[in-house]
């Protein structure tokens, strides 16, 4: 047996990949926490010499920072159910159903998931202006939807998949219509992947910058990635640093939240399309 | 409760290849029909077809009188227990047991009641606020067999439905199964692929063999009247010794020894050169001097290896094999889902007897007991002989 | 389920009619069934991707600039002579390159030990698979923020600790990309670390034991049974990884708006399309992307035989 130097040898690994996770979360509320001043004098130290909600009180003051905060949650939200439900159907049609196009949709998925999203926004922009949904919530909803479809249908297909089939005949043959199987026995047990797909979807749009600058020109619909890159500060005078920091600060929380609860469900998720048992 | 007909059905996969070939067969009201054979006889496609779950290539299914080809799963009015119980697990056992009653919306004072009546008789009443994940294997078995029992079907279809049992385990819920269906009486296919459940179980065993049926017969018909080599060589355990044998003068020469069999055996043999013949390693007895009947057979052999098991002994007994002989006998254990490692004979010897390996010992049979067969086709041509 | 089941033809039924109404209704039933669920799907994907992609198809062969909508005038392969032979499109390849290549490979190195660590760790193996799994899920703008304020002159710390006074990372080409790799690298490598674990854990232990009791070193162990049985995970890691890398956008729009040699092509693309709305040459660029994307999934798939029926689950 190797012995317990050894394992506390790779007790010391862990604690440097908690730092090198940490440590720049650790940067990011240093500076959010500073005051915007501290950078006239030059030479800032890490940690700030007075802790100072100033920063948090600025953002949120600001109408920039706030709609755009109702914006990212109202559209992430939005597009993670609309795209859980779309893809619960063709995922439940891939991992259960022989039917022509099983192969091209799966092929489809796969490639969007490889597609460069930048060579959408010029047609995307032109479109979504013929359509009268540029800049609006819409206008980024159903991109959302499309780029987080892939990952949503293999993920839950996979979870899918793990529901053995004998559940549903012996729902069949109990006397359920394929319909009442497929709510009272398969959606139960899906219930956690469902959860899981929720998850990294939300991340996703949450995420998202790329359409977020391209298909939007005001608060209507910008969201707080797309906020975060035009924001300026206060005034001309002040840097924007500190400012941009406690909006960060602010967009991380859920973040971390939700890293906190479903930790061993995220990781699932991950790898459960990637790398298959 | 009804009865089950089979009419020349048949199913054929995409590739055309039939899994179930031509099958007929009469499940009487109230009868406990066994389906076995080994692992892709296409025993298991057949109930999956009864029940619903796979379509009907060809031919017809018929409940209490009624064709059932085109109805859905839901409206067969049949109860399945599956291979690997199939019990809900965001269910309590209650309401798994309950689930089919529920879709039928019934009312909750007579759910309670089937479901409280259904425990008492499994003996699963203290477990019903349990979920499956919480049971053992043994109590899932039964809370499926409860599922099944709730609701008035029309038979009961079981899936090997012991198999993820260990053995233990295995034999009471074989006598378990059997109880409930003489009590209910209600008519039951059963599939499984361990002759020991085939025998014990069932008023009549149906064997099936690359999706052909075999041979239907009670058990004891089956195992002394087999219609052909594969239904010899699949029941009986350890399982009928098959010898060439060289027909030359009305003797058959086999391998340990020549004989002049009795003459209606040589009449159903007619002009053939070459047959099979089989032995059932129990009709073999060490010769002590007296006891042999007229016409037994008596021949010497080297031990090669004794089983000794306290209620039973099996002597193996290796023989030189004529040229050729081994093809019939290699594609046949191929379809027994075993392998021929060596020409040996198995015989089953009084455990009181002390033997070793290397000593010769003196055997001998009475040929009336031995089964004939074509080598070409495997039939058995002495049935009725005898 | 295979691909074998599905290629194979249908079945020719000889049956008597009525048993082949029964079996192909079914069949009807269940190809509705599944068409129906995955229609909307279907709908959605070819109404974001195919559609525009062809309408960036037919708009690349146009003359077309948003700010000249009556200049409007078929070209031909014109865009994309020009677009080919102007060297902004040659820098824009050249620093995508650059950044792909670096963080893949470091990504995976590194990915590769975290993946390893989590795999042997004994206690707080979820603390650690929590902590990292807060780069992965964190906006990339503020990834890119956090990085960009860490050297920044006015406000970092990072010259102050490495004693490099006032030198300043975002005014050349290299020290740019490396701040833009630095921010990359730590967002993504815990996501190809535990793409790594999941293939790592399904190495069997009772292999390793049996490479042990044959005398493998720890070394030969890792090159001779665990990654040969990991070769799968890797490879579809690293192919998502690269088309992922390939397609940046936030972390230079953030750190250098372009600046100093770190246009990359997305960024090209949003630039011609959006920010110029230069539409024709625009849309040739995002054409050109495209391919190139299609490139690189092809040289994986059929030159590394990356096997993507994992990833699909088909």
């Amino acid at each position: 047996m190797e012995g317990r130097r050894t394992s506390h040898w790779w007790t010391v690994w862990g604690v440097l990949i908690l730092a090198w996770a940490m440590f720049p979360l650790l940067w990011m509320v240093s500076l959010a926490f500073k005051s915007p001043e501290t950078f006239r004098a030059g030479t800032p130290s890490f940690f700030p010499d007075e802790w100072t909600w100033e920063n948090f009180q600025t953002v949120f003051d600001d109408e920039l920072f706030t709609s755009a905060l109702r914006n990212s949650f109202g559209i992430a939200i939005i597009a993670t159910v609309l795209a859980v439900v779309v893809a619960m159907f063709a995922a439940y049609a891939i991992a259960r159903l022989e039917f022509p196009g099983k192969r091209l949709l799966l092929s489809m998925a796969l490639a969007i998931a490889m597609f460069p999203q930048a060579a959408l926004v010029g047609p995307l922009f032109n479109m979504w202006r013929g359509l009268g949904i540029y800049d609006t919530w819409l206008g980024l909803i159903i991109p959302y939807l499309t780029f987080a479809l892939p990952l949503s249908i293999w993920t839950m297909s996979a979870f899918f998949r793990q529901i053995p089939w004998e559940m549903e005949q012996a729902a069949q043959v109990d006397g359920a219509t394929p319909w009442q199987a497929f709510r009272r026995v398969i959606v139960p047990l899906a219930a956690p992947g469902v959860f899981t797909t929720a998850i990294l979807t939300f991340f996703f749009c949450w995420n998202e910058f790329l359409f977020a600058i391209s298909l939007t020109s005001t608060d209507r619909a910008r969201t707080v990635p797309a906020a975060l890159s035009f924001f300026t500060g206060q005034s001309q005078f002040q840097s924007p640093v500190t400012a941009i920091m406690a909006a960060s600060v602010v967009v991380t929380i859920p973040i971390v939240i939700l890293v906190l609860v479903f930790q061993r469900r995220i990781v699932a998720g991950l790898t459960s399309g990637a790398v298959k048992g | 409760m009804a009865d089950i007909t089979l009419q020349n059905v048949v199913k054929r996969y995409g590739d055309g290849f039939p899994a179930v070939n031509d099958v007929s067969l009469d499940i009487a009201d109230g009868e406990f029909m066994i389906l076995v054979g080994p692992s892709g006889c296409g025993k298991s496609t057949l109930l999956r077809m009864i029940v619903g779950l796979e379509d009907i290539t060809e031919g017809e299914v018929t409940i209490a009188g009624e064709r059932v080809n085109e109805k859905a799963p839901k409206d067969r009015n049949l109860a399945m227990v599956f291979q690997n119980y199939a019990l809900y697990p965001h269910l309590t056992v209650f309401e798994n047991i309950a689930f089919p009653l529920r879709l039928r919306h019934q009312p909750d004072e007579e759910v309670r009641r089937k479901v409280e009546e259904a425990a008492e008789t499994l003996e699963l009443t203290e477990h019903l606020d349990r979920r499956p994940s919480n049971l053992s294997g043994g109590q899932r078995q039964r809370v499926a067999m409860g599922r099944a029992i709730v609701r008035d079907a029309s038979a009961f279809l079981f899936d090997e439905p012991l198999s993820n049992l260990d053995a233990k385990l295995r034999g009471q819920m074989r006598t378990e199964i059997l109880r409930l269906q003489r009590r209910l009486g209600i008519t039951t296919v059963y599939v499984t692929h361990d002759q020991v459940e085939a025998m014990t179980l069932g008023d009549r065993v149906a064997l099936l063999r690359r999706g052909e049926l075999q041979q239907v017969a009670a058990p004891r018909a089956l195992y002394e009247e087999p219609v052909n080599m594969f239904v010899a060589g699949f029941i009986g355990s350890p399982p009928m010794n098959f010898l060439p044998a060289v027909v030359e003068g009305g003797e058959l020469r086999l391998p340990v020894v020549g004989f002049r069999p009795p003459d209606d055996v040589l009449a159903r043999v007619g002009d053939r050169s070459r047959v099979m013949v089989g032995l059932r390693p129990e009709r073999f007895t060490t010769v002590t001097g007296d006891g042999a009947g007229p016409d037994d057979v008596e021949f010497e052999a080297e031990v090669d290896v004794v089983e000794w098991l306290g209620n039973e002994q099996y002597a193996y007994l290796p023989y030189d094999e004529p040229e050729g002989a081994d093809t019939t006998l290699e594609e046949l254990e191929r379809d027994l889902d075993s392998e021929r490692l060596r020409s040996q004979l198995v015989v089953a010897l009084d455990p009181a007897d002390a033997i070793a390996s290397g000593d010769r010992i003196r055997l001998r049979f009475d040929p009336r007991s031995m089964h004939v067969f074509d080598v070409e086709t495997g039939e058995n041509l002495t049935l009725g002989v005898g | 389920m295979t691909g074998v089941a599905t290629a194979a033809a249908p079945p020719e039924a000889p049956a008597d009619p009525p048993a082949k109404a029964a079996r192909s209704e079914r069949l009807r039933h269940e190809r509705r069934l599944g068409l129906r669920l995955s229609a909307p799907a279907f709908a959605v994907m070819i109404l974001v991707t195919a559609y525009p992609l062809g309408y960036a198809l037919v708009l690349s062969l146009y003359r077309y600039r948003l700010t000249d909508p009556s200049g409007k005038e078929f070209v031909g392969l014109k865009n994309y002579l020009t677009v080919l032979t102007d060297p902004v499109w040659w820098g824009a390849v050249s620093t995508t390159v650059v950044i792909t290549v670096v963080s893949v490979v470091v990504e995976l190195v590194l990915g590769f030990a975290f993946a390893w660590v989590m795999f042997r760790i004994l206690r707080g193996r979820s603390v650690v698979r929590t902590a990292i799994l807060v780069p992965y899920g964190i906006v990339t703008v503020v990834s890119a923020f956090i990085w960009r304020y860490a050297f920044q002159l006015d406000s970092g710390f990072v010259n102050q600790w490495f004693g490099l006074a006032d030198y300043n990372w975002f005014g050349q080409r290299w020290s740019s990309l490396f701040v833009i790799v630095l921010s990359e690298i730590w967002k993504t490598t815990p996501f190809i670390s535990l793409l790594l674990l999941a293939g790592l854990v399904q190495v069997p232990e009772e292999m390793l034991e049996a490479a042990k009791v044959d005398g493998a070193t720890a070394w030969q162990r890792l090159w001779k049974v665990v990654l040969p049985n990991m070769k799968a995970a890797i490879m579809v890691a690293v192919l998502f990884r690269t088309l992922d890398a390939w397609r940046i956008f936030d972390n230079p729009f953030v750190m250098t708006g372009g600046a100093n040699g770190t246009e990359t092509l997305s960024f090209l693309a949003y630039r011609q399309n959006v920010t110029l709305v230069n539409l024709g040459a625009g849309s040739a660029v995002s054409v050109l992307l495209f391919a190139t994307v299609v490139l690189i999934a092809f040289v994986f798939i059929k030159v590394f035989r990356t096997d993507l029926s994992q990833v699909r689950g088909d």
